[in-house]
């Protein structure tokens, strides 16, 4: 076993353990973490590929990785925006769950402005 | 390339500019985008070939490609004349308010607008998964604070519950294309068709993509964030989100099982997907009958309508079971069909939710047991949403009707009597429930109605005139669509620019 | 067993095993300090495969930003928890949830272990234009060139991730200034470390942008790098956090991709159309817009982390 198939099969656990955080957690910081976690095996999916096309004198091909980079800040700016809602809505509610239905209140308003 | 790199420099021109400069560049970028969309879809009708660009001069599958083909034109253009639309509606909602020199919400709406239409000009033209999911990305970041521009609890919470579903959704979509990657080292859908086999990695990489893409286009049963974060925008959001955004995921879903794996399409997988597009109709038209206020009927319907989407994937498909001459012909029809659907919903959806904004607008609320005499008031209002309505039903001169007697047709011809059952009684049900609108709107009523603020007539005229698009639309002869075959089978060519 | 082998069974154990802990820890605080020290571990484990490139921007972004966002927001909603306990779902959730990861998990090993095998890879091809670009680190070259429309939609990513997190803030406050965390005191620890740090951050962050073009490093390590340095000065008050309505914080992050843009708008005039660079200014315009890229992205990435406006606006 190399090095490559190692992080290959420690990528497949950490998309497991996210995906199962991510429907399990009821706290949406919790479903966050859990997305950070699914997506750093994604990424390392991308890191293994990359790994294994080492060629031409690199040590990995250049390309997935690359697209990893992309991807680490779009992961990023995905978990600010998350976060700040959460935050925002704990602020207008004082709660922190998903569990405010639509129907609820303020019907008035429900229109277009 | 211009398409996606307008309303990309709108987005920063707008950002730099601010104020009052947002809503003017935004409005330009519009017209701008709607004549380079219009130009693409002229010249493939000419030349009856798709386009393909290799942007800086790199080839796939170093560089990136970008392709039109008859899809990605009839697309861009429905997208730059709702956008249009849209933008037109939404100057008096989000405008600098007198005295300010900015203001949120208003420059929040017109950078995001920008924002979603260079996301998805970059879906109905990226060749390569990879852009595909940043594009995919753009959506997102674009549609979800739209959502709850309000800043209400509830919508705060339906936008959460949305990014969340997305995140995931794109998550699953990412995973898949490191397998594709890592099994033939490029991500170019047309290179990619030609090297597929029938192998686990094309499995589980396709299975992944789906899932995580039916996630974000709320196909049942991973709908549930839809309808509070589509009724909880603003009007003008709404008819964004539900006419042009979710239609983003599908097409890519659309991409990968008819472009990428055309030659390994799965008949028991495409029976399995249209099973639940019927389940969504089923399920979100009942439920659409049961709402209380008029933007989550209208909410619920969207769900309904992604359903017959899906129709597309057993029906457009067949040829690869039966290889004989004339299931070609209905499986073109089929396509046609299906496309409509996509195209003719995202009219008068934006139309109906727009229609929908200026009663709410005028009532001050939007409960469909108040409506009573609206009609009286606001005639071209409602008489818009009406029209809208046949679309959804399928009655005819409408949209709706010619792309669901297509898929009619070829589920007919082909020999897949059960999907035409669905598709009849989908229509029966969307009767149901937009009567049960129409119906108090209509009627008479003793006491005149009391309007909180005027509408302007500018603004019924905009949603009027979208409505009346989606009739039109109602026009296209009943047979397969020679636009849309291009690309579907033919060679590309490369251009230099 | 060599060495190596041991210290990668090991490291991909541990990563596995925060992993786990991320997952099932008791409070969201704990699990946040578990995710910075995942951030780092997985950046090793960057390292081991040979993507410097990648370790660099986890780091600084996948666990140092990050981490610090998540860590603020664990410490604010602190109150939430206790609530939130009695809502757990149902033991059905869980299997339904525990039998879908364990299926995809399996898939993936599945295929991991039976690789494609001669292992695609378009190094070969990436490596053959390296001399005509002019720049030697092929991911830069990937980044800025062969695939540069992606950067490019990033920036605009990032752009809208900015705005949607202006957007949740009240009306009044637009225009404003976020508002970050409460300030420590003038004469704390942390205002030290923000008078030390900083300092040497920035030196480091150019000289990781610098070193781009040649080796592993460029615009998103070194703006990542900045963004930190940036905000430590914000939280320890030594600087104020700037309002968002000024002209100047609104040129700084869109620069980047203004200038990206522009060069690529240029490119029509070129054989080779939009986002093609002119071959014997290829590489001073890759290090222009890298240069603008990192200011941007600096600007942009700080501000994701500062929040929404919560002061009125001053007039």
């Amino acid at each position: 076993m190399n090095a490559a198939t190692l992080y290959g099969l420690c990528s497949a656990a950490l998309v497991g353990l996210g995906l199962f955080g991510a429907i399990v957690h009821p706290q949406p910081l919790r479903k966050i973490l859990a997305f950070n976690l699914l997506g750093g095996g994604v990424f390392l999916q991308f890191g293994v590929i990359a790994r294994r096309g080492a060629a031409a004198g690199m040590g990995g091909d250049p390309v997935p990785q690359a697209m990893v980079i992309t991807g680490i800040v779009v992961a990023f700016s995905a978990t600010a925006l998350a976060v700040t809602l959460l935050l925002r809505l704990y602020q207008v509610s004082g709660s922190a769950t998903l569990s405010i239905e639509t129907q609820s209140s303020s019907e008035s308003d429900g229109g277009g402005r | 390339m211009l398409a996606i790199a307008v309303p990309a420099a709108g987005v920063v021109l707008a950002m730099a500019l601010g104020g009052r400069q947002a809503e003017r560049i935004a409005l330009a970028a519009a017209s701008a985008g709607l004549c380079i969309a219009l130009a693409i879809a002229a010249n493939i009708w000419q030349s009856r070939t798709p386009i393909a660009y290799h942007l800086g001069g790199w080839a796939p599958p170093l560089g990136i490609a970008l392709r039109a083909d008859g899809l990605s034109a009839i697309m861009a253009v429905t997208t730059a004349v709702v956008i249009c639309a849209i933008g037109l509606f939404a100057r008096q909602g989000f405008s600098v308010p007198e005295g300010a020199q900015e203001a949120r919400a208003p420059m929040v709406f017109w950078t995001l607008l920008m924002g979603v239409w260079a996301g998805l000009n970059a879906v109905w033209f990226g060749a390569d998964l990879f852009t595909l999911y940043v594009a995919l990305e753009l959506l997102t970041f674009g549609a979800v604070p739209l959502v709850s521009l309000d800043g209400r609890a509830e919508t705060l919470a339906a936008a959460l519950r949305y990014l969340l579903f997305a995140l995931l959704g794109s998550a699953m979509y990412l995973l898949g294309v490191a397998l594709f990657y890592g099994a033939y080292g490029t991500l170019d859908i047309a290179l990619l068709s030609g090297l597929v086999r029938a192998e686990p990695v094309v499995w589980v990489a396709v299975a992944l993509m789906t899932a995580g893409l039916i996630a974000k286009t709320a196909l049942f049963p991973l709908h549930l964030w839809l309808p509070p974060a589509h009724a909880g925008a603003p009007a003008a959001a709404s008819a964004l989100l539900s006419a042009l955004v979710v239609k983003g995921s599908f097409v890519l879903i659309v991409r990968i099982w008819f472009d990428t794996i055309p030659s390994l399409l799965n008949q028991a997988a495409a029976q399995m997907l249209a099973a639940l597009g019927a389940a969504a109709i089923v399920f979100g038209s009942v439920l659409a009958l049961r709402q209380e206020r008029l933007k989550l009927l209208i909410a619920y319907s969207t769900i309904a309508q992604i359903g017959y989407l899906f129709f597309l994937f057993p029906l457009a498909s067949a040829p690869l079971r039966v290889a004989s001459g004339t299931t070609e012909l209905w499986t073109g029809v089929a396509w046609t069909g299906g496309v409509l659907q996509l195209v003719s919903h995202a009219v008068a959806k934006a139309a109906m939710f727009m229609a929908a904004g200026l009663i709410a607008e005028a009532l001050g609320h939007d409960r469909i047991a108040g409506l009573g005499g609206i009609a009286r008031v606001l005639p071209m209002t409602v008489f818009a949403f009406g029209l809208g309505g046949m679309s959804l039903m399928g009655l005819p001169p409408s949209g709706g009707f010619v792309a669901k007697a297509m898929l009619l047709m070829a589920a007919v011809a082909e020999g897949q009597w059960w999907w035409s059952v669905v598709i009849l009684a989908g229509g029966l049900l969307a009767a149901g429930y937009v009567f049960r609108v129409l119906t108090p709107a209509l009627a008479a009523t003793d006491a005149p109605l009391t309007l909180r603020t005027p509408v302007s007539s500018g603004r019924q005229g905009v949603v009027l005139a979208l409505a009346i698009c989606a009739l039109l639309l109602g026009l296209v002869p009943l047979r397969p669509s020679l636009l849309l075959e291009v690309g579907r089978h033919i060679p590309t060519t490369v251009i230099a620019r | 067993m060599t060495a190596a082998m041991v210290l990668d069974v090991g490291l991909a154990l541990l990563v596995v095993a925060v992993a786990v802990w991320i997952v099932a820890a008791g409070s969201a605080f704990a699990a946040v300090v578990g995710f910075v020290s995942f951030g780092l571990l997985l950046a090793l484990a960057w390292a081991r495969l040979a993507a410097v490139d990648v370790a660099l921007t986890e780091a600084a972004i996948g666990s140092g930003v990050t981490g610090a966002l998540l860590m603020t927001a664990a410490s604010r909603l602190r109150p939430t928890e206790s609530r939130s306990a009695g809502e757990r779902p149902g033991a059905f959730l869980h299997v339904v949830a525990a039998v879908l990861a364990v299926l995809v998990s399996a898939g993936l090993a599945a295929l991991v272990l039976i690789p494609a095998s001669p292992a695609p890879s378009l190094a070969p091809a990436a490596a053959v234009h390296l001399p005509e670009l002019d720049v030697l680190n092929p991911v830069t070259a990937v980044l800025m060139a062969y695939r540069a429309v992606d950067t490019l939609l990033e920036k605009i990513v990032l752009l809208l991730a900015l705005i949607g997190v202006w957007s949740l803030a009240p009306d009044r406050f637009w225009g404003g200034a976020p508002g970050l965390w409460p300030r420590s005191r003038p004469d704390g620890e942390l205002t030290l470390l923000a008078r030390l740090l900083p300092p040497i951050g920035i030196v480091v962050g150019i000289y990781i942008l610098w070193v781009g073009a040649i080796a592993p490093g460029g615009a998103f390590q070194g703006g990542a790098i900045l963004a930190a340095m940036w905000l430590l000065i914000m939280i320890a008050g030594l600087r104020p956090v700037p309002e968002i309505h000024r002209q100047w914080l609104r040129l700084v992050l869109v620069v980047g991709p203004a200038v990206f843009l522009t060069v690529g708008f240029a490119g029509f005039f070129l054989p080779n159309g939009f986002l093609s660079y002119p071959a014997q200014f290829t590489k001073p315009l890759i290090i222009v817009i890298e240069v603008v890229l990192t200011l941007s992205i600096a600007a942009i990435l700080g501000l994701l982390v500062a929040g929404p406006p919560e002061r009125e606006r001053q007039r």
